[in-house]
């Protein structure tokens, strides 16, 4: 029998995450100079900044798909603060949505949830999938290829897939990308009740959209550096609100 | 999860994604038809000829098609970046590739299943009271191309002009391949075959070199 992984998340599960002198560069092009932020398990942070500020860079670092050039990234959680790294247990708990929906056309919105489901070990697969697809307000699409799906609709089925482990830390990059009005009213739900259940969520953005009122950091990268944050205790409602004039 | 675990997942998703368009088997199968009638009838051989030469025509047409088939094996993971969640997913790299060259090995012999007995009437070559050892030499070339074609479709599948990098690559380094497949196909043809156990044996070694390699190799290949 397969290991089965249960999923319900405990505040000892939420992942935080530092980068020590963090650097990544494409030949000569600079995508980040000496990132240094400790993000605490628990946080919501807002990561801010124009297209090729390196906020994606970020976030593909975090999620192990990017090696830094130079410097250093720990991932910690609240009782184990600096364990050893285990690659297998630290993607447990990682979950991404990315630019693209990581998902594949050719099968339905059950067979990709359920093939995730599988290699992520957990248990109840057939039932956690249902849920994750209702939740998303799939249901009556479990069985549709996901080609034939909208925008909103694969948005809404790459959140649920990232989802579907309840990782520690979550990365979302341009979440919101494609969602009408009742999708990010669902995704503003479901990130409001991650947020009390003490998930780590990292979320990219350049655009204002409604979830960012629940960021409780708010950190702004452009061209490569930190330009601003907001700070662990600090009020990120004013960096927010620059993003808003701008916007 | 064990390695074998999760690549029987893979491969379950893999033969559902191709079983469900059969896009590339389909088109692959109709490619390897379209190299031998075009080489029979622009040879026209005798029935000695296509003893001499039809397992070189044989092999070159698995050749050709298998470099068709195996280019998108992951460039089709480019398109919604689903090789990154399968990256981020707790399994071994060794998991995804073997699943991919598992995945490979069935749809050419597929190929193989429809296109030998085409070439058998097309050449006037008799195949009956040799099928145990040609299946053998089958087996054995066609497990060398998929799993050094799996590994090349990995390396070439950032290029822009992968269609045309995964021949450069891969055709040069099957040449031993070709040659003892060839081989060892020519001594079952001959009018007293005996298989010849030293080109089965290059066979072999030939697969469990590339094996080898693609087991040790398989994080720098499916990392980005």
């Amino acid at each position: 029998m397969p290991a089965t992984r249960s999923t319900s998340r405990s505040a000892t599960s939420c992942l935080g995450i530092s980068f020590t002198g963090i650097e990544k560069r494409f030949g000569s092009f600079f995508a980040l100079r000496a990132i240094s932020l400790q993000i605490h398990s628990g946080e919501f942070v807002a990561l801010l900044g124009p297209n090729g500020a390196g906020k994606t860079t970020l976030l593909r670092i975090a999620a192990l798909l990017a090696a830094p050039t130079r410097g250093k990234v720990e991932y910690r959680n609240a009782t184990y603060p600096h364990p050893p790294f285990d690659a297998f247990e630290t993607k447990r708990q990682l979950g991404l949505v990315g630019h693209s929906t990581l998902l594949y056309d050719e099968l339905t919105a059950a067979e990709n949830l359920t093939l995730f489901a599988q290699l992520y070990g957990l248990d109840d697969v057939s039932v956690r999938v249902r849920n994750a697809l209702e939740s998303g307000g799939l249901g009556s699409r479990a069985g549709s290829l996901v080609r034939t799906f909208s925008r909103g609709m694969r948005q809404r089925l790459a959140i649920a897939r990232a989802l579907l482990h309840a990782p520690g830390l979550l990365l979302l990059d341009e979440p919101a990308a494609g969602l009408d009005r009742q999708g990010l009213a669902w995704f503003s739900g479901t990130l409001e009740r991650l947020r009390k259940e003490g998930c780590t969520v990292i979320m990219s953005t350049h655009a204002r959209n409604e979830s960012l009122d629940l960021a409780t950091r708010a950190i702004v990268l452009a061209a490569g550096t930190v330009q601003d944050d907001s700070g662990e205790q600090g009020d990120p409602r004013p960096l927010l609100a620059a993003l808003r004039a701008d916007a | 999860m064990s390695t074998a675990r999760s690549a029987a997942i893979l491969l379950a998703k893999e033969l559902r994604s191709e079983f469900r368009t059969r896009e590339l088997l389909s088109a692959t199968i109709v490619f390897a038809l379209v190299i031998v009638v075009l080489f029979s009838f622009a040879f026209d051989p005798t029935a000695a000829e296509s003893r001499r030469y039809g397992p070189g025509l044989l092999w070159i047409s698995f050749l050709f098609a298998g470099s068709l088939m195996l280019n998108p094996s992951f460039a089709r993971e480019r398109l919604n970046d689903t090789m990154d969640a399968l990256r981020m997913a707790p399994i071994s790299p060794f998991a995804i590739l073997s699943a991919k060259m598992l995945a490979n090995f069935i749809f050419m012999s597929l190929v193989e299943v429809v296109l030998v007995p085409v070439f058998s009437v097309l050449y006037n070559v008799s195949l009956s009271g040799v099928m145990v050892p040609l299946i053998l030499v089958l087996v054995l070339g066609t497990i060398g191309l998929t799993v050094t074609g799996t590994v090349f479709s990995a390396i070439s599948s950032h290029a822009r002009l992968r269609e045309v990098l995964l021949p450069l690559l891969l055709l040069p380094i099957l040449t031993p391949l070709l040659i003892a497949a060839v081989e060892a196909t020519a001594s079952l043809l001959v009018e007293q075959p005996a298989l010849d156990r030293t080109w089965v044996a290059l066979l072999a070694g030939f697969d469990i070199v590339f094996l080898t390699a693609s087991w040790l190799l398989c994080d720098y290949l499916i990392e980005e």
